[in-house]
């Protein structure tokens, strides 16, 4: 058995986003990147499904990115993954979800896993597409925003959050692409000797043509592409009540929010 | 310019959401001749009706047992059947769970085009204009659809009102489609705790932080919460430490909710909190330090402690809403 992991690289959560005189472009320079935070309870998934079936599958941590995708693969594999996989997207910087997809399950097709774990979403772009569209392309099921996963030989029984507190209970065949959700469990910190062996686990940099991907034909067909930036329009300054009696303020802005906002 | 509408349907009730698509979708196919609807589910075609005067004069159903759980196998292969009878170049869905789900894999099997979780959208010059908001709302993106035949599109819930735009009504057409695929079962879909409105669809919320200290004190939310018929949600510090569940989390790494209005109770206003709630329309935040960042975007703030605000906030909405 073997299971694949799919890493995105995405700015921290503290950076702050400025966006280039042209306004076309984010300015990344100062950008520090992390492991997309969906993505880390995606390996400890792999990590735990692999230490519960004996030892024997094994995790590869994928990527398709640049090269500061490389050390977050590593970072992935103290955690504990067995072997890493960037596909370099040179010349592919500005693919839409679609072609990440279609360079991922090819090389994933190449792979032969019989499992691959994803995060629901990447935290930039929020958009909640890769895994699935992955999944379509090789012909696989898939369930996203899983909270809890239990495999018995070639299915899995899986548990997905929607609204309301409502849950969808599925059972999928594998090979199926599954998103993690951040109550599917708690990803480990990377111990030192961990982080000490991860720099010797095999790694393999490779280029969608690798997987018989023709680069200059997908990026003839990228369907999305980013126009210009913008920042949201401001607020007007906020009202701040203090030092009255709180009877006195409770009542000033519950009025406010019927006859000024129009809320209630 | 012919424009499909995916219409969400779960329990036999329409979405209040899938209006809003309706709206979008007949507004930017013109005239209700290019504009239809789709619905899958288990029993469809008794809902048709209520889709009068939104501006479409088709309406596909997808219906029968095997459509009973939702499952996006099934799903995408009821609506590739209107695709393929209705040959439309734009399909507009909600950015709900359901539509995150099957939209993706709809795309890829098309080869579309999808623009997802817009809060604004256009069709010009043979492409969808769409507006995202992304990294966590700090700026806002335009998205252009190119090389494609189909154009796919979700919109964010709450952000364009759905409006009736005349009084005809849609006819309907039965789509005959196989039983979903056997690579995927639903095998049931628990009922959650609570009836009210999820988080991600409510128009007004009130939330609690850290300093709720435990989930026995959610109780003065909950009952602030029940006079304007409000959702209670929480911040990460009060979901992990156990005061709130996490299906109530909103942030970055919880809900993104859209609300007309947002009470901050006892929440910082951390920049993961914020990522979550700062495009609601009206926030209010009430917090015992005057220098709290929630403040700096808060529409109405009052510097107090919430134990004492809250019930006075809750007596006097009852008094303005008159019970
Ligand atoms: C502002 C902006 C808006 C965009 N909007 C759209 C849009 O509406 N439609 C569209 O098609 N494209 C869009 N794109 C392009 C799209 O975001 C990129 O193609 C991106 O690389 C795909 O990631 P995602 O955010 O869609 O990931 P998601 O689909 O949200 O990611 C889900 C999971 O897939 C895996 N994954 C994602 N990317 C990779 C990767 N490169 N390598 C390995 N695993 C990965 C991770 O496990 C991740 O947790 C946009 C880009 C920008 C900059
Ligand atoms: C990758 C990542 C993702 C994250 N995702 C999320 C997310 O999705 N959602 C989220 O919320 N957080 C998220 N966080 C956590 C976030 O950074 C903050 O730690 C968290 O939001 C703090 O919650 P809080 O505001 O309730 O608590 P605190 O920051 O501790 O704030 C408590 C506030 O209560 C006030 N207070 C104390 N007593 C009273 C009283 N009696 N009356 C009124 N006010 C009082 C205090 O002045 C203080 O402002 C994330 C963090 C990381 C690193």
């Amino acid at each position: 058995m073997k299971i694949v992991v799919l890493l995105k690289q995405t700015p921290d959560t503290e950076t702050k986003i400025k966006i280039d005189a042209s306004g076309s472009a984010i300015e990344h320079a100062d950008t520090k990147y992390i492991i997309n935070p969906y993505d880390e309870f995606a390996i400890e998934e792999a990590l735990q499904t692999k230490e519960k079936a004996g030892g024997t599958p094994e995790v590869v941590i994928m990527s398709f990115g640049d090269d500061k995708a490389r050390e977050l693969i590593i970072k992935g594999l103290a955690m504990g993954g067995d072997r890493g996989v960037l596909i370099s997207n040179a010349g592919l910087e500005s693919a839409d979800s679609l072609t990440v997809a279609k360079v991922l399950a090819a090389a994933i097709k190449t792979e032969g896993a019989s499992l691959v774990l994803c995060g629901r979403q990447a935290i930039d772009d929020d958009n909640m597409h890769v895994g699935t569209m992955t999944a379509e392309l090789l012909g696989w099921p898939h369930v996203n925003v899983v909270t809890k996963l239990t495999l018995t030989g070639e299915k899995a029984h899986v548990e997905r959050e929607v609204e309301g507190g409502k849950v969808e209970v599925y059972d999928v065949n594998l090979p199926a692409v599954i998103g993690a959700h951040k109550s599917l469990n708690t990803p480990r910190y990377a111990s030192l000797p961990g982080i000490m062996k991860a720099k010797k686990k095999p790694f393999d940099a490779k280029t969608p043509g690798d997987f018989g991907i023709n680069a200059a034909d997908i990026k003839s067909k990228i369907k999305v592409v980013v126009k210009s930036y913008e920042y949201p329009p401001a607020k007007p300054a906020g009202r701040l009540f203090q030092g009255e009696e709180l009877e006195v303020m409770a009542d000033k802005v519950v009025q406010l929010l019927r006859q000024e906002a129009k809320v209630l | 310019m012919k424009v499909l509408i995916f219409v969400e349907q779960r329990d036999g009730k329409i979405k209040s959401s899938a209006f809003e698509a309706l709206t979008v979708g007949a507004r930017l196919a013109g005239s209700p001749g290019d504009a239809a609807a789709v619905l899958v589910g288990a029993d469809t075609a008794s809902l048709t009706g209520q889709l009068a005067g939104y501006g479409v004069d088709k309406v596909y159903t997808i219906s029968g047992p095997d459509f009973a759980l939702y499952n996006a196998m099934g799903w995408a292969a009821g609506v590739e059947a209107a695709i393929k009878d209705f040959a439309p170049q734009v399909l507009v869905g909600v950015a709900s769970p359901m539509g995150r789900d099957f939209f993706p894999r709809l795309a890829a099997r098309m080869d579309a085009a999808l623009l997802t979780d817009v809060i604004a959208v256009d069709w010009k010059d043979g492409a969808l204009h769409g507006t995202k908001p992304m990294y966590a709302g700090k700026c806002r993106a335009h998205l252009v659809s190119q090389n494609c035949n189909l154009h796919m599109v979700t919109i964010r819930p709450n952000v364009m009102p759905a409006q009736k735009t005349g009084s005809g009504s849609a006819s309907a057409t039965t789509l005959q489609v196989a039983s979903p695929s056997a690579q995927s079962k639903t095998v049931e879909i628990r009922k959650g705790k609570s009836e009210k409105a999820d988080l991600t669809e409510a128009s007004l919320i009130i939330s609690g932080g850290r300093a709720m200290a435990n989930a026995e004190n959610f109780k003065i939310l909950h009952e602030c919460a029940d006079v304007i018929g409000a959702t209670v949600g929480a911040s990460r510090a009060a979901v992990d430490s156990g005061y709130a569940t996490h299906d109530m989390q909103v942030g970055q790494t919880g809900k993104t909710v859209n609300p007309n209005l947002y009470i901050a109770c006892g929440i910082s206003g951390s920049i993961q909190h914020m990522a979550g709630m700062r495009t609601s329309k009206v926030i209010v935040a009430v917090n015992t330090d005057k220098d709290a960042p929630i403040f700096t975007i808060a529409n109405y703030g009052i510097v107090g402690d919430l134990f004492q605000v809250v019930p006075l906030l809750t007596k006097k909405l009852k008094e303005l809403v008159g019970h």
